[in-house]
């Protein structure tokens, strides 16, 4: 097996996009061909380096500045690596031929295909770093793709907005991101990351220092997995299509922050404040967006909410120090919420652009393939044993359990309002009468999307037991295995089952109305006064050194001397020629005084 | 006998009310008179030290007195053509008074 | 020259050069400093140089001080109106004159040799005509020729300026 393989897999995303943009621009068809067919080489070559046990590649020297500054290209290659090389290539080679179906009659099917293929050689990049800088250059490209990609329809306001929000609330957790890469530069001497996991000692002996360091690297997560306070931007990418709303947030890019805090776990787990402050982070996300999506009326944006959740959850885990169970629930959300996207993918084209859930309805009978997937997904993602997202969730609320009960309580009220939601969402959208004429036509979707979903609820069936997960992962221990977080964690799904069937079955219009949490907690529009508030004051700031500091010392100031010593100078001018004559005679008494007489 | 000092007072007080004519007299034609009583002060300073430094011959210092020569004949060309322009400017302004020919200021 | 001579002439050239600043007429003016060039050119010929003596008639009284007065009787100057007096300018011209003769004073005192009396001539008569003659010739021949073009120069710049306006 060449060792180069690695290497190849990374480039081969690079070099279908550059042939996309470069050649075949103009043949929409080709270039759609040609990005499905690396994304499927790519997949078959992750499974070859799955299987392969051990990799040695090598590494290049890109800065050398050594002793004080390294950064190689080079790949790691242990068992979580290749695990998300298998996920990320194969969730993404299923929506590359989804998007076949569902960009069709697109305008832009080169562009946006060639914009996948970046962001498979981005994503595919921070999962094989092997250093801090690498995986910062592509956690940037990555936030490019999912600019270029958000705002793929960039006619349309709201697109162009969105992308620029996305990109602009991840610049800030980028921001300190690379606080933290150099602070722990700084204290290590290397970025690299088994060489950090080596010295770790230098860190550990100045635990404040460590703790900030480590607050600073989780800020890149907070950005990426759009955590509270910068979770804004994801509802708001939903602009962007259905396939990449499955791809990038709910798959891939969003677990790109728990797979980067996992990688760095000897980093923070060596500080017990800041896996508190993770903890805590991630439960507050984790119920403020279940409690947003039940009050949301889009069905991406549902979903969307759904994903801040989830990735609560995962955070959560983090910081109860247990990157398994993170990475458990990463795997088994990537494959139901892919599901579920594309599921509303199909949906949503074949209701030919139809998103709010209140026009839609009895769609269980039109599209039966597409409900009984969506089913398959939902049940997973509330819990519902036996479907994966049992086993993920019921690991991480075990966890809880055992290391922090308020955590625990709060995690089993998330796990009631998911099920609350996603039911809501399922009887609204599924059963019912149809409310709009959009719902009374609808079609089952073609084959090439009905596919994917198919392939993708054979994981979310199985992704949870342990038989099929082992092969990927190593599966968390909980201690006090017991039964009673299960038959918790089972209650409150039930009683959130119960009260949605109880609430919305065969409505017409939505009986409840909390316009705070319709209204998203308001997060947007605080956000927006702060900037407002900054950006008067800046400019307030600026115009006062502008026209007071510069103008009037500067400008004005240079121009008004000079007027003042040439009017002052032009009074020596008197015209008179007796006048001159006195002032001569006074420059003569001075000059002989000074000659003769000192 | 007169002394040195004795020319050099004289010529200082007729240097001196010359200068005194040029800053307080107004009519342009006595001033340049007074201008005229300065150069001939400098003058006989000049002779009065040219016969008080004797050459090597025991006779006076010619040198100082061919200087006197120059300096009369400057001062008559000047005065021709200061009187030239004098009238040039009477005939323009129809006036000697020195404070109404003032156009040249700010 | 016995020292009252010196003194009376000293005297006649300072009282109506006193008399060109003060008088009021033109004409007077003028015929004042004629009289104080004939007791400046006697001054000249006690210093035993008579050249300069000659001179200062010929040029001075007989050309400079002549041109002087047809250009006062071209332009028919009367004497100058009284206009309103104002105090300050008089007072800071004699201040700024007296100020001046203070130091030449002052210098003159300090000079050495100023008390002293002239040293004797070699010869009783001197032939200064020759001498100066021959200085101007020999070694000041440049600056004469010099003086020369001014004095054209000087001529032509009269002719320039006195013209008419051109029409």
């Amino acid at each position: 097996m060449s060792s180069a393989l690695p290497y190849y897999i990374l480039l081969l995303p690079l070099v279908s996009a550059a042939a996309l943009l470069l050649f075949t621009r103009r043949y929409a068809s080709l270039s759609a061909f040609v990005s499905v067919g690396a994304s499927i080489i790519g997949f078959v070559c992750a499974c070859l380096v799955f299987r392969e046990s051990e990799f040695a590649t090598t590494d290049l020297p890109w800065i050398d500045l050594r002793p004080l500054f390294y950064v190689p290209i080079g790949l790691t290659l242990d068992g979580l690596s290749k695990t998300m090389l298998v996920l990320v290539t194969g969730v993404g080679g299923l929506i590359h031929i989804y998007s076949l179906g569902y960009m069709q009659d697109d305008a832009g099917k080169s562009r946006y295909f060639a914009s996948l293929s970046l962001f498979m050689f981005s994503m595919l990049g921070i999962i094989l770093a092997n250093n801090f800088v690498m995986m910062f250059i592509f956690w940037e490209l990555v936030g490019v793709s999912s600019y270029l990609l958000i705002g793929h329809w960039f006619e349309r306001d709201a697109a162009a907005e969105a992308a620029k929000k996305a990109f602009l609330t991840n610049r800030i957790g980028d921001f300190g991101f690379m606080l933290g890469i150099l602070m722990v530069w700084s204290a290590t001497g290397s970025v690299i990351f088994r060489d950090i996991a080596g010295k770790m000692t230098s860190l550990t002996s100045h635990p404040g220092y460590l703790t900030i360091a480590a607050l600073l690297v989780f800020c890149g997560a907070v950005g990426k997995s759009a955590q509270f306070p910068l979770h804004v931007w994801l509802p708001d990418a939903m602009e962007g299509p259905t396939p990449i709303s499955a791809l990038i947030h709910a798959a891939t890019m969003v677990a790109a922050g728990v797979y980067m805090l996992v990688r760095v776990g000897f980093l923070i787990q060596a500080s017990a404040q800041a896996l508190h402050v993770i903890a805590w982070i991630g439960t507050i996300t984790a119920v403020m967006a279940g409690l947003i999506a039940t009050q949301q009326n889009d069905i991406k944006r549902i979903l969307a909410y759904s994903t801040l959740s989830q990735l609560g959850y995962m955070i959560m885990a983090v910081g109860l120090a247990s990157g398994e169970a993170a990475m458990f629930h990463l795997f088994t959300h990537a494959f139901f919420k892919a599901l579920l996207f594309l599921g509303a993918g199909a949906i949503i084209i074949m209701l030919h652009h139809e998103q709010n859930i209140w026009k839609m309805g009895g769609l269980g009978k039109r599209l039966p393939i597409t409900c009984a997937t969506f089913l398959i997904g939902t049940l997973a993602l509330i819990g519902c044993p036996p479907f994966s997202g049992f086993f993920s969730k019921d690991t991480i609320l075990g966890l809880a359990y055992e290391k922090d009960k308020l955590i625990f309580y709060i995690g089993l009220c998330t796990a009631f309002l998911t099920a609350f939601y996603m039911l809501r969402l399922v009887l609204v959208v599924f059963f019912g009468k149809p409310r709009s004429d959009n719902a009374l036509r609808g079609d089952e979707a073609p084959f090439v999307m009905t596919g994917p979903l198919l392939v993708l609820s054979v994981p979310a069936l199985l992704a949870g037991f342990g038989f099929f997960a082992k092969i990927f992962l190593i599966l968390p221990r909980v201690e006090e295995a017991g039964h009673v977080v299960p038959t918790l964690a089972v209650v409150a799904m039930l009683l959130g089952v119960i009260a949605a069937v109880s609430l919305y079955r065969k409505r017409e219009s939505d009986p409840i109305d909390l316009a705070f949490l319709r209204k998203r907690f308001y997060f947007d529009e605080l956000y927006a006064w702060l900037i407002d508030i900054t950006q008067e004051f800046l400019a307030g700031l600026s115009a006062f050194i502008d026209h007071w500091i510069i103008d009037a010392l500067g400008v004005r100031g240079a121009s008004t001397t000079t007027w003042g010593v040439g009017s002052l100078l032009r009074c020596l001018q008197i015209g008179n020629l007796q006048a001159y004559a006195f002032i001569f005679g006074l420059g003569i008494i001075g000059l002989i005084y000074f000659a003769v007489f000192k | 006998m007169a002394t040195l000092g004795d020319y050099l007072l004289v010529s200082g007080m007729l240097f001196t009310m010359g200068f005194a004519g040029v800053l307080l007299r107004r009519n342009i034609i006595i001033i340049f008179m007074s201008l005229e009583l300065m150069l001939n002060a400098a003058n006989l300073s000049l002779v009065a030290f040219s016969r008080y430094r004797l050459g090597a011959d025991g006779l006076p210092n010619y040198n100082a007195q061919v200087f006197v020569f120059f300096i009369i004949t400057v001062a008559a060309a000047e005065v021709a053509v200061g009187l030239a322009i004098i009238v040039a400017l009477y005939r323009a302004r129809q006036t000697t008074h020195v404070e109404d020919i003032n156009a040249l200021k700010f | 020259m016995p020292a009252f001579l010196f003194w009376i002439f000293a005297i006649l050239m300072l009282v109506f050069g006193a008399a060109v600043v003060l008088n009021r007429n033109p004409v007077a003016s003028a015929l004042s400093l004629v009289v104080s060039f004939l007791g400046l050119s006697a001054l000249f010929m006690s210093l035993d140089a008579y050249l300069i003596g000659i001179l200062q008639i010929l040029v001075y009284a007989g050309a400079v001080m002549v041109l002087f007065l047809f250009i006062i009787m071209l332009l028919d100057l009367r004497a100058e109106e009284r206009r309103k007096f104002n105090i300050v300018p008089v007072i800071g011209g004699a201040a700024v004159s007296l100020a001046l003769f203070a130091q030449i004073y002052l210098v003159i005192d300090q000079l050495c040799g100023a008390k002293e009396t002239f040293p004797r001539l070699s010869a009783p008569r001197t032939d200064d005509v020759r001498a100066i003659g021959l200085l101007l010739f020999d070694n000041f021949n440049l600056p004469f020729q010099i003086i020369a073009v001014l004095v054209l120069v000087a001529t032509i710049g009269v002719i320039v300026l006195s013209k008419k306006e051109l029409r």
